[in-house]
């Protein structure tokens, strides 16, 4: 009975701390956008700040009209936010807020993230081809190509870190940050992956993040000047918000999961292992938190790659880069 | 016991579907159900549709797929190799070179056969219009 | 071993609840007759023999599985089914008539009882052992980089030759054709 208790205790910390996590940078990207814009943003639900905006918008969307369009196949079209969710979902069971708060300390930790986190490619193509439109279609088979192309530079950046950290677990690579590295008057220093020799693979696993979830320089599946919404296009009420949440959702996911990979994670120096439990969590959503913030930064700075553009960019250039780094991160790892 | 050890991940997955369900049942009590032929059809910026979305798609797409199948194959070894890194050393190293140097291969064959040109069709044109075909202009 | 003795142990109710659903997205992806929903059957299958395979304690092959198979051969099913057609609703050609379906059928059980009887004759009823070792997945890594390196070397060479297949097959070439190579 213990064991359960404490493995719904865990599931709900991770939902507790995750799905508001969600909300809370959709309120962010309103308004962060915002202000980069010179705009004030959200400022009618919930006060003067504006705070409830996602809130309200997610009431709203539940009062909309469920429409399944009668082209559409609908058993299919009822069936892809489910996988992209849980696609989602299934990765923050792994993600660890402390030495001991972690659902689920897997031995294979990286390489369960990136198989589940592949669904995501299904529901996608799923949802474009459900729709019946063509819109949705073109939508669906552009934003699959790019999650595939893109999910090839995001692995082989992870495997370098595998490599470097001798350990597919996600503890054990925050483990492996925690190591000292040189001692200054006394004091143990400790670098993260960023620092200790993954700069390449930190650009590209970032790069490679975005493309993974679409955001804007990496919007051409939903580029909506030409495509309306893309696979998104025929999908209304809550069923939108689904995927619109399960997008936040891995916004979050894919920050905590970088954060985890090379900047230390939950890990704060000169905190010993009791403590970090308790402090853990907040070093980890800091972390999380600036990432968003980099992210929705990047929004507003580049413009949008066309499709030619993209593939290339992942196929000429992310995709050697890897290669070289972890080959680069083998043999460093040997002759040190 | 590697049953337990996913015993979190399928409640997981259990909670999200449950949330999602709970979620749509709410909206179904909420909100209006009142389709109407125009709604039900698919949404062209208020256009009528003149076709089905059956049209032919660009190869490139199905390049790109197969290409990351391969790729992917490749991947699960690296994952392989990456565990037990330090038991190989540097004659894990070299018959990794050799496996990533064969990928390397492949990616310039496929670099040099075009298929990673996106824009082949513009290109050709472009050219045409700098050196016209000789055939064409005799005629 | 009788009935009462195998219901008594619990991971065969998992494996029950694994296989029974597994069965009949198998059953329905050969007899349904849209192409993109067989291949959606095709997942649920797949997914459900990974799960098979978690309970027998390969996880590395289990989440293999899930990232190559589901993750990339049935997307690349999806997409050479959407760029050519797409079609939406039943599908009239890819029902055949009863003698090819009976053939279809008398094939896949000569199939299932060879397979089924090879791996019954090579375990019997000896029971798996656990590896000593806590990381299956080492021993996985230590095996192919030592006694089976050079198949592995080879695999890398294969693979190479199934791409170059793959793209004289769908590609021209530049100069074939005015506009080829798009």
């Amino acid at each position: 009975m213990n064991f359960w208790l404490e493995l719904l205790l865990k599931l709900a910390l991770i939902l507790a701390v995750m799905l508001p996590g969600a909300l809370v940078v959709i309120f962010g990207e309103l308004k962060i956008s915002a202000h980069m814009q010179s705009r004030i943003g959200p400022y009618f639900a919930g006060g003067r700040y504006g705070w409830a905006q996602p809130l309200a918008d997610g009431l709203k969307f539940m009062q909309k009209e469920d429409l399944v369009p009668a082209a559409a196949d609908s058993m299919v079209f009822r069936l892809a936010p489910y996988i992209v969710l849980m696609g989602t979902l299934a990765t923050y069971v792994i993600i660890p807020f402390g030495p001991d708060l972690v659902v689920e300390n897997l031995d294979l930790g990286l390489f369960y993230l990136l198989a589940v986190s592949s669904l995501t490619t299904l529901g996608v193509l799923m949802a474009g081809w459900s729709s019946g439109n063509k819109y949705s279609m073109i939508g669906g088979l552009r934003a699959a190509a790019q999650l595939i192309a893109y999910e090839l530079p995001l692995v082989l950046a992870a495997v370098a870190v595998a490599v470097q950290a001798g350990t597919l677990s996600l503890n054990g690579i925050v483990a492996s940050q925690a190591e000292t590295v040189f001692t200054i008057g006394g004091f143990d220093v400790a670098l993260p992956f960023v620092l200790k020799g993954q700069i390449i693979g930190f650009l590209i696993f970032v790069t490679a993040g975005l493309a993974e979830l679409s955001r804007i320089p990496f919007d051409m599946p939903i580029a909506e000047s030409e495509l309306t919404m893309g696979y998104l296009t025929e999908y209304s009420g809550l069923r939108f918000t689904m995927f619109f949440l399960g997008e936040y959702a891995g916004m979050v996911a894919m920050a905590a999961i970088v954060s985890t990979l090379f900047l230390g994670g939950y890990y704060l120096p000169f905190v010993d292992a009791d403590l970090l439990n308790v402090v853990g969590p907040l070093v980890l959503v800091a972390k999380v938190g600036l990432m968003c913030f980099l992210f929705i930064w990047i929004r507003w700075t580049f413009p949008r790659l066309r499709e030619d553009q993209l593939q290339t960019l992942a196929w000429r250039w992310l995709i050697p880069a890897a290669l070289v780094n972890i080959m680069l991160t083998g043999i460093a790892k040997v002759v040190l | 016991m590697t049953l337990v050890d996913y015993l979190p991940i399928a409640l997981m997955i259990i909670l999200a579907v449950g949330f999602c369900v709970v979620m749509l049942l709410l909206s179904w009590r909420v909100g209006p159900r009142n389709p109407t032929p125009e709604k039900l059809a698919p949404y062209e910026c208020g256009i009528v549709p003149l076709q089905d979305p059956v049209e032919r798609f660009p190869v490139k797409f199905y390049m790109v797929a197969m290409l990351f199948v391969i790729f992917d194959v490749e991947l699960i070894f690296l994952f392989a190799w990456a565990v037990n890194f330090e038991s190989f050393g540097w004659a894990g190293i070299g018959a990794m070179a050799i496996f990533v140097a064969l990928l390397v291969e492949t990616l310039v064959y496929v670099w040099k056969r075009g298929a990673l040109d996106w824009n082949v069709a513009r290109r050709l044109r472009n050219r045409r219009v700098v050196a016209p075909d000789p055939a064409e202009k005799a005629a | 071993m009788s009935l009462t003795d195998w219901l008594s142990t619990p991971e065969n109710w998992v494996f029950l609840v694994i296989a029974l659903p597994m069965l009949a997205a198998a059953v329905k992806l050969v007899t349904t007759t849209n192409v993109v929903h067989a291949a959606l059957y095709l997942v649920v299958t797949l997914a459900a023999s990974a799960a098979v395979l978690l309970l027998l304690g390969a996880e590395f092959v289990a989440w293999t599985v899930v990232l190559v198979s589901i993750g990339a051969v049935v997307v690349l099913f999806l997409f050479g089914i959407m760029i050519t057609r797409a079609p939406m609703g039943r599908e009239a050609t890819l029902s055949h008539p009863r003698s090819v379906k009976l053939a279809a059928a008398a094939v896949s059980f000569a199939l299932f009882a060879l397979i089924g009887g090879a791996a019954v004759d090579a375990f019997t009823s000896q029971p798996l052992t656990e590896p000593a070792d806590a990381t299956r997945t080492g021993a996985l890594g230590e095996v192919l980089f030592t006694r089976f390196v050079i198949p592995f070397e080879v695999v890398s060479v294969l693979l190479l030759a199934a791409l170059i297949g793959g793209i004289v097959l769908a590609r021209r070439d530049p100069g074939e054709t005015a506009g080829g190579g798009l």
